[in-house]
């Protein structure tokens, strides 16, 4: 597939000469509780360049969400150096240069779907026009703009999570962060859900660095995937990996995704993951 | 229908409960003021009827209300609707000021660490000192410095009805979750932001269950505020004035009026729910 190849390169390109999203160097997190000492986090290295696609996947416990937290500047890293847009976290934090997608939708339950789409609108001070607008917009793109009107309550756990991802891309940020958005949904949904990410991804092209425990999705998603292991967490190895354009759900069927899969799997059980 | 079955079944039961109750401990004294002549049954009879009955029967407690309530002008002292006032207004102001009590400690209990230390005991200790015996200090020393009248009942009632909202209030402010405050944390909300968009509208469903309790200590505490005092107005009042002289009926009209007045303010603070719960699509 020359086409898919050419894209692969154009996005390397990019990569190489504009300055990355992410940039981490011998990142460590260890956290201190009762005077007991857990490293979450040991010697990360990782760029992320802009358009990417990252997955981060390994066993409970690899740190791979400490990673995105200490990114997103909810933890602190103990040691290294990161940076995100070549500021630290907390800079980027307080530019609000990225969307953060958390496990549970967490959307605020007395606010109609629509109003928690603009909360963080109305957090950074836009004005109502500009809110409705952009709410209408990104609920549009997430397929929900039928229901701006509803509570979260009323709304399926799948829909909700589209919810909580149209809110992230509501403040249009550099950085999309994802940590497991889709880990408690059933697998049909998930599916769905992987096909319209995927497209928004493709439509947008913004960095996303997304968790996951799902071999499949983080093939069917990625641009790379960074394999992590437990104790301590760390990066076993990172597999390039990017099926091109369009992608049917049933593109996982084929040699290249089994493929890829199958050098996910083989990393995982170098770091023992299955033992 | 099927939802007054079982209220009206109790309802039932109760006056049941009442009545052979009423028979039984009035029976002594229907005898000894009996007719020589009197049959029986009579004697069973006046045992309802009595003027000063140890325990009055139903009828005529609903007898004595009515005419309390509709008997006289509502500014008459013997209108039972004129010491409901008096009792409701005291009542209302305290809960207003243990309202706003209430919520000012919450907050700073959930935002000051200091103040969670240095006030948390003394908040639980003012609950335990009974109230019986601090009311009549209260008015005193009020009365001393020439503040009568209302203000010395709402403190009262004020003094009784902070406490649940406080503890509500804390409760329902701690309550959002951890993801719910990393979501203010991305999104880098300042303190009045996390509290204005997530921890006060979180705290409602927890406010509004203390409210009902609030409101109904509220009316306690301005009765009980009347007893001790020599208050000439007030439902607290009737039922001191009732028992000096052996007013049974009065006593009992205003015990049930108390509990009338009651089911009006958590009505109150359901109505008011119900107003919130409408702009949140059906849930608090």
């Amino acid at each position: 597939m020359p086409r898919d190849s050419a894209v692969i390169e154009g996005v390397f390109i990019t990569a190489s000469t504009t300055p990355p999203v992410v940039r981490a160097r011998g990142v460590g997190v260890t956290f201190n509780s009762d005077g007991q000492q857990t490293i979450a986090l040991t010697d990360v290295d990782i760029d992320i360049a802009p358009g990417e696609f990252v997955s981060l996947i390994g066993p409970s416990g690899c740190g791979k969400t400490t990673l995105l937290r200490a990114i997103a500047d909810l933890e602190q890293p103990t040691a290294g150096e990161l940076t995100v847009n070549g500021m630290t976290p907390e800079q980027a934090r307080l530019a609000r240069s990225y969307g953060y997608v958390f496990q549970a939708p967490a959307l605020y339950p007395w606010r109609s779907v629509e109003r928690n789409v603009m909360l963080p609108l109305e957090i950074m001070g836009l004005p109502r026009a500009e809110r409705e607008k952009r709410a209408a917009h990104y609920l549009d793109l997430v397929g929900l703009a039928d229901f701006r009107r509803r509570f979260p309550w009323q709304l399926s756990g799948g829909m909700q999570q589209r919810v909580s991802i149209a809110r992230a891309l509501s403040v249009e940020p550099s950085l999309l962060l994802m940590d497991e958005p889709f880990g408690a949904l059933d697998e049909i949904t998930r599916d769905g859900l992987n096909l319209h990410l995927h497209r928004l991804w493709r439509s947008t092209r913004m960095t996303a660095v997304f968790v996951t425990h799902s071999i499949p999705e983080a093939v069917y998603l990625s641009t790379r995937i960074v394999v992590m292991s437990p104790r301590p967490g760390r990066i076993l190895e990172i597999i390039d990996c990017d099926l091109g354009g369009e992608r049917p759900l049933d593109i996982r069927e084929t040699p290249e995704f089994l493929d890829v899969a199958h050098r996910v799997r083989e990393a995982l059980r170098a770091g023992h993951s299955y033992d | 229908m099927t939802k007054a079955t079982p209220i009206l079944t109790v309802l039932a039961i109760l006056a049941v409960v009442w009545y052979a109750a009423a028979v039984w401990m009035n029976l002594d004294l229907a005898r000894t003021f009996a007719d020589d002549d009197a049959t029986e049954t009579e004697i069973y009879l006046s045992t309802m009827e009595q003027e000063r009955p140890k325990l009055p029967a139903p009828h005529q407690i609903v007898e004595e209300l009515g005419t309390s309530l509709f008997g006289y002008p509502i500014t008459s002292p013997r209108s039972l609707i004129y010491h409901s006032y008096v009792t409701a207004s005291a009542a209302a102001l305290g809960f207003a000021l243990a309202l706003i009590l209430g919520v000012l400690l919450a907050v700073g209990i959930v935002h000051v660490r200091t103040m969670e230390r240095s006030l948390m005991l003394w908040i639980i200790a003012s609950q335990t000192v009974p109230v019986l015996a601090i009311a009549p200090m209260v008015v005193v020393v009020l009365g001393n410095i020439g503040l009568t009248g209302l203000l010395p009942k709402a403190l009262i009632a004020g003094w009784l009805s902070f406490f649940p909202i406080t503890t509500g209030m804390v409760k329902g402010l701690r309550s959002p979750d951890p993801m719910q405050r990393d979501l203010m944390r991305t999104y880098s909300a300042n303190g009045a932001q996390v509290f204005a968009k997530l921890r006060w509208p979180a705290s409602m469903s927890f406010l509004f269950p203390s409210l009902k309790i609030a409101a109904a200590l509220a009316l306690v505490g301005a009765i009980v505020a009347e007893l001790p005092t020599g208050a000439q107005a007030g439902l607290g009042a009737r039922l001191l004035t009732g028992s000096y002289y052996g007013q049974t009926l009065q006593i009992w009209a205003a015990l049930f009026m108390a509990a009338a007045l009651a089911l009006v303010a958590i009505g109150a603070v359901d109505l008011a729910r119900l107003a919130l719960v409408r702009g949140r699509g059906g849930r608090l």
